[in-house]
């Protein structure tokens, strides 16, 4: 008997891939895309939907089979962030903030943390935040001036994180503070994991935001938060290279986000355009709303290639992953921007009540340029290496 | 406890994308392919066996050389292994091809039960599993809606939807068993099946391998698609809106109208 080896299909895509890529989908139509609307109202954290994409394996895959993830590669995570967020930007979020909260222990983690501390986030069981934001430090993320104090075998961790998302529910926060602030810029900032909830740590606020609404924003605080030196990630005064290390495979990440949502707004679009009459004919035979849906169409495979191009070069070991990762940041979370909006348009004064998904996505679209790196900064990482380090 | 799930892919009728070639043969390239949804129900089954009394699930399937690709996801649902029945001389095979491959397949490997859907969304013909049951001389135990095997005693115990309710039937293993969507919805792969299932086997057999040359295939099928028509449209959809009692009287009045109530 002769086995069969696997042929590619999807174009680009392994059959592994692929199969994946639809359960996620089958998952989220069958059962987080009917959630959706209800998260969004009631703003609250949806933990059955947690334990779903937990008891799928979903929360595993950025993590090693041998610490009892999936060991999905990043195009294979930004499969399933896509599919989750074409149903439910929030949702898509769980697994986005697993993915980004725990790229410092994965980057660089010790054996003995990995071995410690990613069973857990691997099985959905815990979740992990990354807290790097502070009210002063937004855009200028190396203006941190959360303090990590060594004492001992501890170090005391003082200050304040905020716009830290799911940071009310994880059982983890990767804390980036200054260890040492006579240091030159970049060198000053040390990355920790806090196992929370643990003395002198509170969720001091939520925020009321505009989108991604079931999923907590909080801003939090440490006083005086004792963590054992175990838990810090790399040597001292490697936090920032860290942090930047993870934009690298996390921005890829909410590109996969924003082209779900445009996906999920397409499809609502299409479906209404189809369905709806006026004048004795489907709306979408009308030249300038099938020309919008085309538009649409065009925007999100184009943004949809270069996100998987740039998954693809990042993966390979390419020294010019930030480049590739703001790129593709940049012109998903535009095209969802643009996208959700048209389909709005498409729907007219249906679009904009909450009895169809498209004003959720719409509001949804808009976070995806403002998180991890707005949309200026990304054109700035990009101009840099340009600049720089000219084309690669 | 060795089972034998019978699977096929068909055309995904999410797709609705079904096409007839100029043979009147179904065009397998013009949709994209999915495992028959009764056999996933069969399959779900088999799993659920498998977890209860141990042992292994393979999944046999005859159909074009890409059905790896559907049959990927039924390993990754938790089946051990597949085997694949491919041949260019199998197009356009009638129902007596099929089961005789099948069966000759079925010849090859252990089992205590094999495991079939109720029948197919592409060919219907619902006669498959019967067949190879004759041809295999195994019991056949049909409209499943609960599998209970003894393996110590070496029987099975199933329960047979009937008109009227439910026969118990028992015989000895092996046995053949058509399944039906009582016995349970089937699962969604998890991801860990599905990045297990690329490790796993899929062997591939073909028509020589079965000895089968020149007795099965579409050259000597019994049966030919003469014709094929599309059944005449219904006419306009009427969509009846507004509060669930205004909604049923203007049902109600509507089919009174056409003297149906």
């Amino acid at each position: 008997m002769v086995a069969v080896s696997t042929p590619p299909t999807d174009h680009r895509l392994t059959e592994e891939q692929v199969l994946l890529r639809d359960t996620v989908r089958e998952l989220a139509d069958a059962r987080i895309a009917p959630r959706a609307a209800e998260i969004d109202r009631s703003g609250e954290f949806p933990d059955d939907i947690r334990q779903l994409l937990a008891e799928h394996d979903v929360l595993g895959l950025p993590f090693p089979a041998e610490h009892g993830g999936v060991g999905g590669d990043l195009l294979t995570i930004c499969l399933a962030i896509e599919q989750i967020a074409r149903a439910c930007t929030t949702s898509s979020l769980i697994l986005a903030v697993q993915d980004l909260g725990s790229l410092p222990l994965r980057l660089g983690g010790s054996p003995e943390q990995l071995a410690r501390l990613v069973p857990r986030l691997a099985s959905g069981e815990a979740l992990i935040c990354f807290g790097l934001t502070e009210p002063e430090a937004g855009s200028d993320g190396a203006a941190v001036r959360t303090r990590a104090v060594r004492d001992g075998d501890d170090y005391v961790i003082n200050g304040t994180k905020r716009f830290i998302t799911n940071g009310s529910v994880a059982g983890m926060v990767t804390v980036f503070a200054v260890t040492d602030p006579e240091a030159p810029r970049h060198r000053h900032l040390s990355c920790f994991v806090v196992e929370v909830p643990t003395p002198g740590f509170r969720v001091a606020r939520l925020e009321h935001k505009m989108g991604i609404r079931g999923s907590p924003t909080a801003e939090l605080e440490f006083q005086d938060v004792r963590v054992p030196a175990t838990n810090r990630i790399g040597d001292e005064g490697d936090g920032w290279s860290l942090a930047l290390r993870t934009f690298e495979r996390s921005r890829p990440g909410i590109a996969a986000q924003a082209v779900g949502i445009a996906q999920g707004a397409l499809e609502a679009a299409t479906a209404y355009a189809r369905e709806r009459k006026q004048f004795g004919q489907r709306i979408g035979d009308f030249q300038m709303v099938g020309a919008m849906l085309a538009d649409m169409a065009a925007q999100i495979e184009a943004a949809r290639q270069l996100l998987y191009t740039a998954c693809e070069v990042i993966e390979a070991g390419t020294p010019d992953a930030q480049r590739w990762a703001a790129m593709c940041k940049l012109v998903a979370g535009d095209t969802a921007m643009r996208v959700t909006t048209d389909a709005v348009q498409v729907l007219g004064g249906y679009g904009y009540i909450d009895e169809f998904p498209v004003e959720r996505m719409m509001r949804d679209a808009k976070i995806t340029q403002l998180y991890e790196g707005t949309q200026q900064i990304q054109r700035l990482v990009i101009a840099r290496a340009l600049l720089g380090r000219g084309r690669d | 406890m060795h089972i034998v799930v019978l699977t096929k892919p068909v055309p995904d009728p999410a797709a609705a994308a079904e096409r007839l070639g100029p043979d009147l043969r179904l065009d397998r390239a013009a949709s994209p392919a999915v495992v028959n949804g009764n056999d996933e129900y069969a399959l779900e089954a088999a799993l659920k066996l498998m977890e209860a009394h141990g042992g292994e699930v393979t999944i046999l399937t005859m159909a074009p050389p890409n059905a790896t690709d559907t049959m990927r996801k039924a390993l990754a649902m938790g089946a051990t292994r597949g085997v694949l029945v491919t041949d260019p001389a199998l197009a356009g095979s009638c129902v007596r091809s099929t089961d005789e491959v099948l069966a000759a397949a079925l010849r090859e490997l252990t089992y205590d039960l094999v495991f079939s859907g109720f029948d197919t969304s592409d060919g219907n013909a619902g006669v498959v599993g019967a067949a190879i049951a004759a041809r295999l001389r195994l019991p056949y135990l049909s409209n499943a809606a609960k599998i209970e095997p003894d393996p110590e005693a070496g029987v099975v115990r199933v329960r047979r939807i009937t008109a009227t309710g439910y026969d118990l039937l028992e015989a000895p293993m092996p046995a053949l068993v058509v399944c039906t969507q009582v016995l349970g919805e089937p699962r969604y792969p998890s991801l860990k099946g599905i990045m297990a299932a690329r490790s796993k086997e899929i062997a591939t057999r073909s028509v020589a391998d079965l000895g089968l040359e020149g007795a099965v295939g579409g050259a000597v099928a019994t049966t030919a698609v003469l014709d094929s028509q599309k059944p005449a449209s219904r006419g306009a959809t009427r969509v009846v809106r507004g509060t669930a009692e205004d909604g049923a009287r203007e049902i109600v009045e509507l089919l009174e109208s056409r003297r149906i109530v």
